[in-house]
């Protein structure tokens, strides 16, 4: 935090040379560049780079959070966006010239702590300095006269100075003390502890991994690469740190509020789930709640959106059950869950069938548009409305499709003529032209969970704990330095002088240990003095 | 009470601390205003005196100095009798703590009110920080002695408090689910508090640079100390004594927002499985962090102290208004519930 300040009142640093080496040879430029590096204007300039870096992450969408909206940017901006991709705008924390940037902030700032660290553990075993010749051009002094003699003062001097826990060293007629080391422990402590922090963040991206799963009530899931809807694995992640558990989700239930101006906001989500450690180990119950994951095998698994999944038989033109099963459908509002999503029957005969449609939990008539809307997010009334294709959904043609989404529309498969219905729970549609039925049978619930192992979690925890600690000890304690000098003067008297040095700004504490020693060794007694115990000699340079 | 009830006293009391923080605002003008004329005529009769309060240098004791000097000056001109009856400061700073009680009872009763923390939308956490401004200034108060800034925090509080119950008003109501957690209590407290202090060293670091400039100006023009000095900017106190006061507030509120950053990265790996993720909350207060740290390494730079620094610190508050404003309103990110 503070190199400068530090070069100030350290020892004298190395010799430094201001100009930049003309003819010093490889080796002359190498410590040149390494102390322009680790100099204070490399790491402010660093640090601002780091923080003017981070903000296109803020403004530009971004490849690690919201993947879909950087290709939404890149359609909508067919010139620039190409170009913002090649200067990594939108993967900002992950670009090589933001890695460059920290990279090169931390090595300044190591370059600069660690020869710190090591100058500061000597000047904690070695002895404080001894007394400057002139104590009254010290930022904070005192004299005073006393009848003791210069062994008795400086005697008190040490015990007064010891028992303040000074660490005291005796100089020739003079006693040197120094306090505070812990300041720049501290301030050492919180920029190690940065570096730290840095490389658990790093180490858990490197070998942790995280995933999505969507999982319907009643379905069940167990760790492994083939559940995953999306897996995102650190570099050095192996398949098998995957730990064997299995979880399986018994009843999702959401409330909200029923009356008033806020009616349909979430109040609590409960996931209530069984799991296993592994594939022996007895099942146990949970509830996940948004602000309560569950930590299994080293992993935890969170709970992060819920959505509905109506569940549908479809009847083929032969009579036969062809699809019997909840089908997930997405939000298109967090609202009132008014939801979409297709329903694609290949099992179908003769041909085959798919549905589009949207689901209302709590399904109103719109009477000014005549149409229909969901008052409400919870299934009070589910309805919905159906537009049925029959003719060949593509899905043996090898290219991966989404579930969420019908493919050769208008190609390979051609909307049933009337084939649009609205149906209420439990409602059953003959599609026209014998083609089949849908019945919509029940209501159930998805979750997403994220399920996420990073072992620097603990560690970049721990980190940051000591690094705020060592941060607030650097702002607190100070090191100061005391000096106490006795000179005898004529008639039995002596003359204490008392200099005070403390980084940053004079303390109370000077004035103190003066009145303390003042106590200790009483100033002698209104002679020539006029002024009495002579407390006017006690100045702070600041005033003057 | 009915929560409805205590709902709407908690309205009434904002109103009510708007009102009187207002009445202090004028109160401290009035104060800085008729200052300048005691002043004047102080220098006048005794530049001396002033001059201890004007020529004081680095030293942690010397913002009270200072202040007991002005202090002194001014109890002398109120014996002197005359215009200076009406001491218009100590008025102003009754005012600002009645309006404190007020802003206090807004707070306690709409936590009440909703049965939870108060600060669970961008209303509540609008007048939490102001209320902390607040506190922050009656500490720097109490301290240093520092009512210089009373007008300026007022300016501050009574427009955070404006804005707060015009545009970003939201009537008590429950907590969604990813709300609910005792890290509300932690996280956002920490965030309140310094945020609270950011503003009130941005305000000491805008009069310093004012001074500054000013003394400069001066310095130029080789005025001597003691002659007349007009306007507003010269009844602060010294530059020295305003970097020095922004410098401890700042570093007060530096490790708290640190807290209030890694708290907000806790809580996050409790509720949405990562304890970084960039999100826009958490760009800009990193930015915010990261441009404060760079103000406080300024400060000890050579080349740098003095206005560098200061103007650097501004930018870290203008970071830290936007992490408020911008982020909340201009982006879609995982912290925009809190509207």
């Amino acid at each position: 935090m503070t190199h400068t300040q530090q070069a100030a009142t350290e020892a004298p640093a190395a010799p430094q040379d201001p100009q930049a080496p003309r003819g010093l040879g490889p080796v002359g430029w190498l410590r040149w560049s390494w102390r322009q590096l680790t100099s204070m204007r490399t790491a402010l300039i660093l640090l601002f780079l780091v923080a003017l870096g981070a903000v296109p992450g803020s403004f530009l969408p971004q490849r690690g959070q919201a993947p879909e909206q950087v290709a939404r940017y890149l359609e909508e901006h067919p010139t620039l966006g190409p170009w913002l991709d090649r200067l990594s705008l939108f993967d900002v924390f992950a670009a090589p010239w933001f890695a460059a940037i920290y990279t090169l902030l931390f090595v300044s700032l190591a370059g600069c702590v660690i020869p710190r660290a090591r100058q500061h553990w000597r000047a904690m075993r070695s002895q404080p300095p001894a007394a400057p010749r002139n104590l009254s051009r010290l930022p904070q002094s005192a004299s005073f006269e006393t009848d003791r003699d210069a062994e008795q003062v400086l005697s008190q001097a040490r015990a007064l100075l010891r028992g303040r826990r000074f660490r005291v060293a005796d100089g020739t007629g003079s006693v040197a003390a120094e306090k505070g080391y812990l300041g720049e422990i501290g301030n050492l402590v919180f920029h190690l502890a940065l570096l730290v922090l840095l490389f658990a963040v790093a180490a858990g991206a490197l070998l942790g991994y995280r995933g999505n799963i969507l999982l319907t009530e009643g379905g069940a899931f167990a760790n492994t690469l083939a559940y995953y809807d999306q897996f995102s694995p650190g570099r050095r992640f192996s398949p098998d740190r995957l730990a064997p558990f299995s979880i399986r989700l018994e009843d999702f239930k959401a409330e909200y509020v029923l009356e008033g101006e806020r009616r349909g906001q979430p109040l609590d989500y409960t996931a209530k789930i069984y799991y296993r450690e592994g594939y022996d180990s007895p099942e146990k119950a949970y509830d996940l709640k948004v602000n309560r994951p569950l930590g299994v095998g080293g992993a935890k698994v969170y709970l992060l959106g819920h959505g509905y999944a109506p569940r549908f038989t479809v009847r083929d033109g032969k009579g036969d059950i062809a699809f019997r099963g909840a089908v997930p459908f997405l939000p298109m509002e967090e609202g009132a869950f008014t939801s979409e999503g297709v329903i694609k029957v290949p099992d179908a005969r003769p041909e085959q069938l798919a549905f589009q449609a949207v689901f209302w939990p709590t399904a109103v008539a719109d009477t000014d548009k005549g149409r229909v809307l969901s008052a409400f997010p919870a299934p009070l009334n589910p309805t919905i409305s159906l537009m049925a294709f029959k003719g060949d959904l593509g899905l043996d043609s090898g290219t991966p499709q989404s579930v969420y989404r019908i493919e050769g529309i208008g190609k390979t498969l051609q909307p049933i003529k009337g084939g649009s219905k609205i149906l209420r729970q439990g409602e059953t549609f003959e599609l026209p032209g014998g083609a089949g039925s849908i019945t919509f049978d029940g209501t159930q619930e998805w979750i997403s969970l994220a399920v996420n192992h990073d072992p620097g979690r603990l560690p970049a925890l721990i980190a940051a704990v000591i690094a705020i600690a060592g941060v607030v000890v650097s702002f607190t304690v100070r090191r100061r330095r005391v000096w106490v000098r006795a000179t005898p003067a004529g008639g039995g008297r002596t003359v204490v002088e008392i200099g005070g040095l403390t980084l940053g700004n004079p303390t109370a504490e000077f004035d103190d240990l003066v009145a303390a020693l003042r106590r200790a060794v009483p100033p002698a007694g209104p002679g020539d003095d006029p002024s009495g115990a002579g407390a006017s000699d006690a100045t702070d340079k600041t005033e003057e | 009470m009915a929560d409805s009830d205590l709902a709407n006293l908690s309205d009434q009391l904002a109103l009510g601390a708007v009102l009187l923080y207002v009445v202090a605002m004028v109160g401290y003008a009035l104060d800085l205003g008729f200052g300048l004329r005691r002043r004047q005529r102080e220098q006048a009769e005794q530049p001396a005196k002033v001059l201890v309060g004007a020529a004081v240098d680095a030293g942690g004791s010397s913002a009270v100095a200072a202040a007991e000097a002005a202090e002194e000056s001014e109890s002398g001109a109120e014996e002197g009798g005359g215009r200076g009856k009406t001491d218009w400061g100590r008025f102003a700073v009754l005012i600002t703590v009645l309006g404190w009680g007020a802003h206090l009872g807004t707070l306690v009763t709409r936590g009440w009110a909703a049965e939870r923390w108060p600060w669970g939308n961008m209303y509540e956490f609008l007048t939490a920080i102001a209320f902390a401004a607040v506190t922050a200034y009656l500490v720097v108060l109490a301290r240093y002695r520092a009512r210089f800034l009373g007008a300026f925090v007022m300016i501050a509080a009574v427009l955070a408090l404006g804005v707060a119950t015009i545009w970003l008003y939201t009537p008590v109501g429950p907590l969604v689910p990813a709300l609910r957690s005792y890290w509300i209590a932690i996280h956002v407290t920490a965030a309140i508090v310094a945020t609270g202090a950011f503003t009130v060293g941005g305000a000491a670091t805008i009069l310093y640079l004012l001074r500054a400039r000013r003394q400069e100006r001066e310095e130029a023009r080789e005025e001597a100390p003691g002659e007349k000095k007009g306007g507003l900017l010269a009844l602060l106190p010294d530059a020295e004594v305003l970097d020095r006061l922004a410098y401890k507030v700042t570093v007060f509120a530096f490790p708290i927002w640190t807290f209030a950053i890694i708290a907000g990265a806790i809580w996050a790996d409790e509720a949405w499985g990562r304890y970084w993720g960039w999100d826009p909350k958490e760009v800009w207060s990193f930015v915010t962090w990261v441009i404060y740290a760079g103000y406080l390494h300024a400060r000890a730079t050579a080349g740098w102290k003095g206005r560098r620094a200061a103007v650097i610190s501004l930018v870290g508050f203008a970071a830290l208004l936007f992490n408020f404003f911008g982020v909340n309103y201009m982006f879609e990110g995982m912290h925009s519930y809190a509207d």
